[in-house]
């Protein structure tokens, strides 16, 4: 083990601390861990580490892969870029969830079998819901509560899964699933595995409760959500079902699911959390189509999708936290005191629509050229379609009315200089990953051969985000954003739990109501009296019966006994009194 | 400098050379799309130079009209107490 020291464990360990530090200690500290990490991921040496058995099961706390290790970088590099701009918070509670946060995900990205999956899975559910409720206020509340209804849901299927997995297997090593490639060769375990991951995935239809959760949860807390779950969704599906057909459809609805809904949306973090949806579409689909190249796509993707992602909930983060506002009605002409601000949030925007020289346009372009060498022209269509609305929401429309538009004369600066270092470190990262792609092409889990810039490639690219901007100019009447909320699928268990409230306070508690009012004002007397008529008839009729027989039978006994005197002639005398009787009953009888 | 960049997007003032400057770079982009080498094809539009700026264009208009439609017409986009 001395090649390998556990990143989670890190960040776990790491996180009990906190509470007792304070001042500069303690940001030192903070910043501290997360540098360890990343160098604990750089010394890493593949293998397998921490064999055991557990329930006569093969347990495996760390497969360290290229797959993993792609994961492990960019969740460590995310866990220190987010600490930086989480630095001001005193709440030393949310330092200790965002730990466990990340310390969770990175030990699902080791998990070598599905039981330390699972924990780690659980882990990250719970520590993540806590970001949200340290928001506090109703709203956060409610948003928490229904987020880790929906994750214990998806967790419990998740162990359903693993268990008929483990089952039909003989095994609970984690691995590619035999007959993901191979449409019908799952069995039901398999699929159940599958809809836990897609649901952390928020694959639509179980996607609202990431468009739900994270616009309410902290402006720090959101940074960390936006980066970990979804992806560790897509390194484990990565990870488990290359090639699963399915998956390059819902990818491809993903895609186009979440740029639709982002045109109606208000509010500024739930506008970028449907980019998530989006975003994670493109992966998705890559893992599903799983060739060589679409596999490493999906991870690049989702290295690239995490920085600049965060660098987006980081800028919309900064105008919430310096403005106190979140819906685009509410916000705009802040360009003039949030220039930097400005500026660092459009780079996140240039790199996931995917502009030459920032990091969307190496790792996007590969996943549709995968679906391009695929032959999959629909896919394609749909994907490129997304893009145009990428830029279009999230390189137009939330930066016009957040931070040019109609001037509302708000009262901001820019935020605090943590938060501005983090997004510079971000916005350094999305630049060179899209003019250097070579390090990140170099970590991926198998030989690139892509070259994201050739000439016809770069045109195409900035022919469809301009003439997008053409449209978004032309159109911008219709963009206006309304002060409404968008129904999605959490509208069946929002609505569901409140029907099922209304059923068991109403109908079901009248009902209950009325089954006791019978039996205390009829049921219960007529019991009682009932008793009472048994009791009396029990001692008075009954016992007075048994006791009289007996009692005649005591006496009878005792009459018959002084019969019997023992005298000859007295026994004589009755046989001759009988015998003159029965010749008496006889003479009778025959006349 | 961020600043006067962040400006220049932003102040009124420069609203016609920001118009010039658009349609300038969209005719430039438009032009470098015939001119580029166009070696693997995958398939028709490939070959097609300017494709990609029309199909920008309609996927943008789409977008916002097919949204609008769904969250008007459909009844998606409710009122911010709906849940209420």
């Amino acid at each position: 083990m001395t090649d390998f020291i556990h990143p989670a464990l890190l960040f776990i360990l790491g996180a009990l601390p906190i509470p007792f530090l304070s001042g500069s200690v303690r940001k030192a500290y903070l910043l501290l861990i997360p540098t360890l990490a990343i160098l604990a991921v750089l010394a890493m040496e593949p293998g397998s580490y921490g064999e055991a058995r557990f329930i006569g099961q093969e347990i495996l706390i760390a497969k360290v892969d290229k797959l993993s290790i792609v994961f492990a970088s960019v969740f460590t590099i995310m866990a220190l870029i987010g600490m930086v701009y989480a630095l001001h918070l005193a709440d030393a509670g949310q330092h200790v969830a965002a730990f466990v946060y990340v310390g969770s995900a990175l030990g699902v990205v080791f998990a070598g079998d599905y039981l330390t999956l699972y924990l780690f899975w659980e882990g990250m559910a719970f520590a993540s819901a806590y970001l949200v409720f340290a928001q506090r206020g109703g709203p956060a509340i409610r948003a928490g509560f229904r987020y880790l209804m929906v994750h214990i849901t998806g967790g419990v299927i998740l162990l359903g899964g693993i268990i008929s997995h483990g089952l039909a297997t003989g095994s609970l090593l984690f691995g590619p699933i035999a007959g993901a490639l191979t449409n019908g060769g799952m069995g039901v375990g398999d699929y159940l595995i599958l809809a836990g991951f897609i649901l952390n995935a928020a694959v639509p239809p179980l996607n609202a409760w990431l468009t739900d959760a994270y616009p309410e949860a902290t402006v720090t807390g959101a940074v960390f959500m936006s980066a970990f779950t979804t992806k560790t969704a897509v390194y484990v599906l990565a990870r488990a079902f290359p090639g699963t057909e399915l998956l390059v459809w819902l990818g491809t609805i993903m895609a186009l699911y979440g740029v639709i809904y982002a045109v109606l949306e208000n509010d500024c973090r739930r506008l970028l959390a449907y980019h998530i949806v989006s975003q994670v579409g493109y992966m998705i689909a890559g893992i599903g189509i799983g060739t060589e190249m679409a596999v490493n796509g999906a991870a690049s993707h989702a290295f690239a999708h995490i920085l600049y992602k965060a660098l987006l909930f980081m800028g919309a983060g900064a105008v919430i936290y310096v403005t106190g506002r979140r819906r685009l009605t509410e916000l705009g002409g802040l360009y003039k005191t949030m220039p930097l601000t400005v500026a660092l949030y459009m780079v996140g925007a240039f790199a996931i629509s995917a502009f030459p020289f920032f990091s969307g346009f190496v790792t996007k372009s590969m996943v549709i050229a995968a679906a391009g060498a695929d032959h999959r022209a629909l896919v394609v269509l749909a994907l490129t379609m997304a893009s145009s609305g990428t830029f279009l929401h999230t390189g137009l429309k939330l930066p016009y009315y957040m931070f040019f538009g109609t001037d509302r004369k708000l009262e901001a600066r820019e935020p605090p200089r943590n938060m501005l270092i983090a997004m510079g470190m971000a916005a350094v990262l999305c630049i060179a990953i899209g003019v250097f792609p070579q390090p990140l092409y170099a970590l991926l889990p198998y030989p690139v051969d892509f070259e994201p810039y050739t000439g016809s490639h770069v045109t195409e690219s900035l022919g469809l985000l301009m003439f997008t901007a053409l449209g978004f100019v032309l159109f911008l009447w219709a963009l206006d954003p309304e002060n409404t909320i968008s129904l999605d699928t959490d509208w069946f268990y929002r609505k569901g739990a409140r029907a099922f409230m209304w059923l068991a306070e109403r109908p079901l508690a009248r009902y209950e109501q009325v089954v006791s009012n019978v039996s205390e004002t009829a049921a219960l007397p007529l019991l009682r009296g009932a008793a009472r008529a048994g009791l009396r008839l029990d001692l008075a009729g009954v016992d007075a019966v048994v006791n009289g027989i007996a009692h005649s039978i005591l006496y009878g006994g005792g009459r018959l006994r002084r019969l019997q005197t023992g005298v000859v002639t007295h026994y004589v005398l009755a046989m001759i009194v009988g015998l003159i009787a029965a010749t008496a009953v006889f003479v009778v009888a025959w006349r | 400098m961020i600043k006067r960049v962040v400006d220049f997007f932003g102040d009124e003032q420069y609203a016609r050379p920001r118009r010039r400057l658009f349609y300038l770079v969209l005719v430039l982009i438009v032009v470098a799309d015939f001119l580029v080498i166009r070696e693997h094809a995958e398939y028709l539009w490939d070959s097609l130079p300017g494709w990609s700026a029309v199909y920008g264009f309609v996927s943008c208009v789409l977008l916002i009209f097919v949204s609008k439609f769904l969250g008007h017409r459909v009844g998606l986009m409710r009122r911010e107490d709906y849940y209420d």
